[in-house]
């Protein structure tokens, strides 16, 4: 029993952190359908920042809560502005051009991403600061739950509660709604859909770079490749649960994460990938749209 | 002429919001409008119509920025006593923000939201916060977001489809739909409204009310208003001046009676015996 818990902790710790990145592709999904390739990348170079501004700031003499919040949220601040960098200039110039050229732009994107970190830090594997600070006060569930678990799932929840506000009742997020149903008619009521399309970029990168915060500190080891699987990975949940839809992500990425955990522990770690994309296969024969997806009636 | 005034007015005595000048749309080999003045007299309503295929839309989408105009000018002049602003090229949104609105022949609503967030989106482009305001949520912000609401409700009230305000717009009957449409295009405050067939598949009672509502929205929202339209009672009723199109052409303009014995505009609906 012990084992089948720990297993299912660690496969919602897993699916959370999928579930942050999914969330990215299926906002920018929802509004210009662009499959952004690129969203792997900057949960690496979120995970990359927030090495780099740890060892800055812990060289000030700052620990525990403080830093690893601050780390956060340079973290998030940076990758939020490459999420806006990589829409301007890779994206933007082809909007209104065939749906293609922005789904090459992007795989190319993906590649300069990887290759820039690679060049700039090291193709090795780099160690990851233990930035979770002890809690005392988790000793009585302890056998359940590790600090950084409890840190990703205390992380994720408070990021989907937000952004699930954000979408639901600011005008910005009122204005993804209209601009994914109908962005013509956005624009004709006076929405400025560039800014709308660039907030939709920063959000989804801030939440991938919190992604890459965890996976460092749940990992202990980040690399420049380490985006493409998780982006695969994440693309793959954001399918699963119907894609563009913001539940649908959540609900497949926590598929995701359960499967591969008890893939690896009944099966073997081996089979892990194996099952995630089985998984997906199936779904994908029986109910194509997804999980939360609306099926496309085709007018005749 | 006003200060700095870089489109003069039209001379004769007409005060003028809106002046379409030698309007051209050519798509491929198709001309589909062909040099078309058009101009839309303060607090008046005018009404385009034309056979099926002759421009109307197309000129809409020309005016609203959908389309860019192969050759033509439109301008705007806002009031008396501001400045004349071309209209030429600006983005679809930006037009709105100068004070054009429009509503469509097939119904567009974004039929997932509500029927008060609908009429929210309208109101995007008279509010300021970006996303920095949404995130931290500031007091502005919040000020911002509320007054917004507000004046959203007051509409709703005043056209009566408040007691919908959390029904999905996609729930409303036929003819809610098409006056939520108007009431959303009303919430970008427009100084002029582009209605295209508002008319089309209402019933005869539903016609009149329509016909009401237009008279009360140029009265109460002091806006100009232009009009596709092919229900000629309701056209005869309501406008003061009419354009008709053939063929992408202007063939004749003036008040209802006119029109009504045109022979060039008999011989374009009924064709030629």
């Amino acid at each position: 029993m012990t084992y089948f818990l720990d297993l299912f902790m660690s496969g919602l710790t897993r699916g959370s952190i999928y579930a942050l990145i999914a969330l990215g592709y299926t906002m920018v999904y929802g509004i210009i359908a662009l499959i952004n390739f690129a969203h792997g990348e900057i949960y690496m170079i979120g995970a990359f920042t927030a090495l780099l501004a740890s060892m800055v700031l812990s060289a000030q003499g700052m620990s525990g809560w403080g830093l690893l919040l601050s780390v956060a949220v340079i973290a998030a601040i940076y990758a939020g502005m490459y999420g806006w960098t990589v829409e301007r200039i890779a994206y933007r110039p082809l909007r209104g051009s065939s749906r293609l050229a922005p789904l090459i732009s992007a795989i190319g994107m993906s590649f300069f991403l990887q290759n820039y970190v690679q060049l700039a830090q090291t193709s090795n594997f780099v160690l990851f600061p233990d930035l979770i600070p002890q809690m005392p006060f988790l000793k009585p569930i302890a056998g359940y739950l590790n600090r950084t678990q409890v840190i990703i799932l205390l992380f994720t929840t408070l990021s989907m509660v937000a952004l699930t506000l954000f979408i639901k009742f600011t005008k910005m997020g009122m204005a993804m709604r209209a601009v994914a149903q109908d962005m013509t008619m956005a624009r004709l009521s006076g929405v400025n859909i560039d800014r709308v399309i660039s907030s939709t970029f920063i959000i989804g990168s801030v939440l991938a770079a919190l992604g890459g915060v965890l996976i460092g500190c749940s990992m202990r080891q980040i690399y420049f490749y380490m985006g493409f699987l998780a982006g695969m990975k994440a693309f793959t949940a954001a399918v699963l649960g119907g894609i563009g839809s913001i539940p649908g992500a959540v609900i497949g990425a926590l598929i995701l994460g359960f499967a591969e955990s008890f893939a690896a522990g009944y099966i073997s770690s081996s089979y892990r990938d194996v099952v995630a994309f089985i998984i997906l296969i199936i779904i994908l024969i029986f109910r194509p749209e997804g999980i939360m997806g609306q099926a496309q009636t085709q007018k005749v | 002429m006003s200060p700095a005034d870089q489109y003069p007015r039209p001379k004769g005595g007409h005060d003028l919001i809106l002046n379409a000048i030698g309007m051209s749309m050519v798509f491929g080999g198709l001309v589909a409008l062909n040099g078309v003045n058009l101009s839309i007299e303060r607090d008046s309503v005018t009404a385009l119509i034309g056979p099926n295929g002759s421009g109307k839309t197309t000129f809409f989408n020309c005016v609203t920025g959908i389309y860019k105009p192969t050759r033509g000018d439109v301008i705007l002049y806002p009031a008396a006593n501001l400045p004349s602003i071309s209209l030429k090229g600006l983005p679809a949104d930006v037009i709105t923000q100068r004070g054009l609105a429009r509503t469509f022949q097939n119904i567009r609503l974004f039929n997932n939201l509500t029927v008060l967030e609908n009429v929210l989106i309208g109101r995007h482009c008279r509010m300021e916060a970006g996303l920095w305001g949404a995130l931290t949520r500031n007091k502005k912000t919040r000020a911002e977001e509320a007054a917004g609401i507000e004046y959203s409700f007051d509409l709703l009230v005043t056209y009566g489809l408040d007691a919908m305000a959390n029904e999905l717009a996609k729930n409303l009957p036929y003819g809610d739909q098409r006056r939520l449409e108007i009431v959303r295009a009303l919430a970008t405050e427009p100084k002029v409204l582009l209605l295209d067939e508002p008319a089309a598949g209402l019933n005869i009672s539903e016609t009149a009310a329509l016909r009401d509502l237009i008279t009360h929205i140029r009265e109460r929202e002091k806006v100009s208003i232009l009009l596709i339209e092919h229900d000629m009672s309701l056209v005869m009723n309501v406008s003061k001046k009419i354009y008709v199109f053939d063929y992408g052409r202007l063939i004749a303009e003036g008040p209802p009676e006119e029109i009504q014995r045109d022979p060039k505009v008999i011989k374009a609906y009924l064709g030629e015996d």
